[in-house]
């Protein structure tokens, strides 16, 4: 597995924030809208062998991204961002829970918000995304459910998962 | 029945409770003054909790003090490592996506 030499991530338990640094072989404009037009998330947001299928997007300040994760087996996740802030091409930012399938959200599970940066870099683009948790135990929650979510595996499964050969 | 660190921290008291340990052992009682649950819901959860091995009981004189077992909290970072892993493979989907929309932009087949 080639690793980016320019992926950075560090979790900081003090101020319970995790920030995530990556730089993509592309111009900033076409990032942007990686990032921020759903048609295009749902072709890489969820983490394989998960997809990710947009309900209804809204992308304006006070609009949603309302999606499901869906899973290998049919399983479904059904999520919620609000966005709050929006710069073109600079920075936005929202809160991320998880839902139903109308979007009511659901207040037992932990939500978290993050902000996303653009930065210019020529030909690249570099991405810095920090998600911050209420506390620590809910970023804990917040990670367990990111991975179920992710994965269908068992704990044991996962590092055979990732060191061993996948499917395509 | 199997438990782990994940079930102990998926419950909100559980992880309250969790919160007021890491601070300083203590007693059921002083616990569950925190809650305006039963004594007995209380216990259910404290029973959880070590079965999941996250705190564990200090016999002081007559009295039994809670506190965190801090190694089980490691496991958290194990997890961590995990959870990049899951970032790093959305962003290798995503170096993908984008080489796609580039060759697209430059050789325009036809709309989509």
């Amino acid at each position: 597995m080639s690793h980016n030499p320019a992926f950075d991530f560090s979790v900081n338990k003090e101020n319970n924030t995790i920030t995530i640094k990556r730089e993509f072989a592309a111009e900033l404009p076409l990032v942007w809208d990686a990032y921020t037009k759903s048609e295009i998330m749902d072709l890489w947001w969820a983490p394989k062998p998960w997809k990710t299928k947009t309900k209804s997007q809204d992308f304006r300040e006070g609009g949603h991204w309302h999606y499901a994760m869906v899973g290998p087996e049919g399983e479904i996740h059904w999520c919620w961002a609000d966005y709050i802030k929006i710069h073109p091409l600079k920075h936005y930012s929202g809160l991320d829970g998880f839902a139903d399938e109308t979007g009511n959200i659901n207040n037992e599970l932990p939500q978290s918000a993050w902000g996303v940066d653009f930065t210019n870099r020529g030909e690249k683009t570099l991405v810095n995304y920090v998600i911050t948790f209420p506390d620590l135990a809910q970023l804990e929650t917040t990670l367990q459910m990111g991975f179920k979510e992710g994965m269908t595996l068992a704990m044991e499964n996962l590092d055979e998962y990732f060191s061993g050969s996948r499917p395509e | 029945m199997r438990r782990d660190i994940f079930q102990a921290i998926a419950d909100p008291t559980r992880r309250t409770i969790i919160g007021l340990i890491a601070l300083q052992a203590l007693t059921p009682n002083a616990i569950a003054e925190h809650f305006d649950t039963s004594r007995q819901a209380i216990s259910k959860h404290l029973k959880i909790l070590t079965e999941c091995k996250l705190i564990k009981q200090e016999q002081q004189g007559r009295e039994i003090y809670y506190q965190l077992e801090v190694n089980k909290m490691k496991e958290i970072d194990q997890w961590l490592e995990q959870y990049k892993k899951i970032w790093e493979d959305r962003f290798n989907e995503l170096d993908y996506v984008l080489l796609t929309l580039k060759k697209d932009k430059h050789e325009p087949q036809s709309s989509v």
